[in-house]
């Protein structure tokens, strides 16, 4: 098999068996309780380095939570108590000693509801870089410009990059939140149904930009539209409600999951006859 | 034919479009009205000299000055000290306090309890907390003071509001973009909270300025001019009420006091609205 040794996937078919051996973020037997339900147990997951990880199954299944725990806005949630193991880059993120904050710099999130602050175009890019420390006017405006054009928007607002986010059409403020959490320069980006909301001109445009993510984000990204997940990912992990719970049920690479399933479940989930 | 005369639905819409109209009609004509015999007695009476003088044979005669700078000062004594314990209490219950805990419940039904005390008893708390046992005798700081204890409770719910109407997205969202909560506080919760706050502080200014019952125990009643927050001050509402029922012959200037008193409660009140349409145009961009 042809696979450059330099890590950079090829945009061919074979691009998942590149991504297997740089695992970038791995979870084993997580576990994600609160108040009187277990989202999801035993989820042991390894996400290769700058590939598109899919996550479906099933509405309730733990996937948004899974999500959560990736960058710990579980530690938002009253009573939510996260046990296992998570690593990120090696390192776990579990830990009493992680700064959390620095953590989410390093992976971001894009929710399923565009979320831009009320603020300004400009504003909304400007907040959390000079939270991070960026406070130079000319390396703001490049920084925020780069981020702009990475998503394609620049075009679109820089003649009202002081106008209301909120203005903006539902794909536009979907591709701001993108650019805005590109320019803290992650490495991983957490996207929780980034399409799901939008029409079907926008979603193909916020599709094509999640596309254009790879090899330069490790992106995981829940969908409930399985041709979505086939055209974009290269590993998918599967996961089900079974015993009241999420679970992990299987994962693999895209091709292996849905042309030979092993589990009947996965298979009846794929073909559509379940889920 | 038997007798099945069903309201009509346009016949039952008429009904409830005239008692939702009269209702309207009843409360802005009461206001009118008073507005009216404030205006109509008081006018006449206004003029450059009356609202820089010092008053005469207990207030027939002269000015209200001292009474204006004497409010003025209890306002501002006031607000000085409820506004940062009233916006910090707000930030605690709001933001680092959940909802159902013990904690916040205890403050909260305090606060509540508090907010429905009669303002005698307030005026009476204040007179031996401030001016006895803290020695501040009959004063403005007295006044002021006592008049903080009674807003606060209005000032830390409203701007509580203010807090918890802001969507939780975007505290989630600053969250996920590594955003400590002091800086999403500062940055984004305080402008979008802003509506609530100044809908506090205008209702806690208002109570504050038309207070009669706290300030005689407290700020007392010398219609001199103040030198300093520890003498004696004569509110407005003091002086009308002490014009309208202590001095015969005391009416005219009653009524002069009481159209500048409601003159200053809609400057405050506009001025405020207006100031937080502003900054907020600046800072929160909505559509």
């Amino acid at each position: 098999m042809s696979v450059s040794p330099t890590s950079v996937c090829p945009p061919s078919l074979d691009r998942e068996i590149c991504c297997a051996p740089n695992t970038y973020i791995e979870t084993q037997n997580l576990r994600l309780d609160y108040k009187s339900k277990t989202a999801f147990q035993d989820v042991s997951l390894s996400v290769g380095k700058g590939c598109i990880t899919a996550l479906v199954g099933p509405s309730g299944c733990g996937k948004t939570s899974f999500l959560t725990c990736l960058n710990r806005l579980t530690d938002l949630i009253p009573n939510a108590t996260v046990t296992g193991v998570i690593k990120v880059d090696g390192q776990d993120i579990l830990g009493r000693n992680v700064d959390v904050l620095q953590l989410r710099r390093r992976v971001g999130m894009i929710f399923q509801k565009p979320n831009p602050f009320p603020l300004s175009i400009w504003r909304n890019m400007e907040l959390p870089l000079r939270e991070h420390g960026v406070n130079d006017k000319a390396q703001l405006k490049s920084e925020i410009e780069a981020a702009l054009k990475s998503v394609g928007l620049w075009d679109e607002v820089k003649d009202r990059l002081n106008g209301p986010a909120l203005a903006l059409s539902g794909g536009q403020q979907q591709r701001l939140c993108i650019a805005r959490a590109l320019t803290l320069t992650p490495d991983v980006l957490l996207m929780d149904e980034p399409c799901s909301a939008l029409d079907p001109l926008s979603s193909g445009i916020v599709e094509d930009l999640i596309i254009s993510l790879r090899n330069r984000y490790t992106v995981i990204i829940v969908t409930h539209n399985l041709a979505q997940a086939r055209r974009i990912a290269d590993s998918v992990a599967i996961f089900w409600v079974q015993d009241g719970s999420g679970r992990l049920i299987e994962s693999g690479p895209t091709k292996q999951i849905f042309e030979t399933p092993t589990d009947p479940l996965t298979a009846s989930y794929i073909s559509g006859s379940r889920g | 034919m038997a007798d099945t005369r069903i309201l009509t639905p346009g016949r039952s819409e008429w009904f409830s479009t005239l008692a939702v109209w009269s209702a309207a009609a009843l409360v802005t004509g009461f206001f009118l009205w008073v507005l009216w015999d404030i205006v109509s007695h008081g006018f006449s009476q206004i003029s450059w000299s009356f609202l820089t003088t010092e008053s005469e044979k207990a207030g027939r005669a002269g000015g209200i000055g001292p009474v204006l700078v004497s409010t003025l000062l209890v306002v501002l004594v006031c607000l000085a000290v409820s506004l940062p314990i009233g916006l910090a209490t707000a930030v605690l219950l709001s933001e680092y306090t959940p909802e159902d805990s013990l904690f916040g419940r205890l403050v909260r039904r305090s606060l509540d309890v508090l907010s429905g005390v009669p303002s005698i008893v307030f005026g009476l708390f204040g007179n031996a907390l401030f001016c006895k046992a803290l020695g501040m005798g009959f004063s403005i700081l007295s006044g002021g003071l006592t008049l903080a204890c009674m807003v606060l409770p209005l000032l830390i719910r409203a701007t509580e509001e203010g807090f918890r109407s802001v969507p939780l997205d975007y505290r989630t969202s600053a969250a996920a973009l590594g955003m400590s909560r002091s800086s999403t506080l500062f940055h984004l919760l305080l402008p979008a909270a802003t509506p609530g706050l100044v809908v506090g502080l205008v209702l806690s200014i208002g109570r504050a300025i038309a207070e009669t019952a706290v300030l005689i125990f407290t700020s007392g009643y010398v219609s001199r001019w103040p030198e300093s927050l520890m003498d004696s001050g004569r509110t407005l509402s003091i002086h009308i009420y002490d014009l309208s029922m202590n001095v015969s012959g005391g009416n005219a200037n009653a009524y002069a006091t009481s159209l500048v008193l409601v003159v200053l409660l809609l400057v405050i009140n506009m001025t405020s609205s207006w100031m937080a349409e502003r900054w907020l145009h600046r800072r929160i961009v909505l559509l």
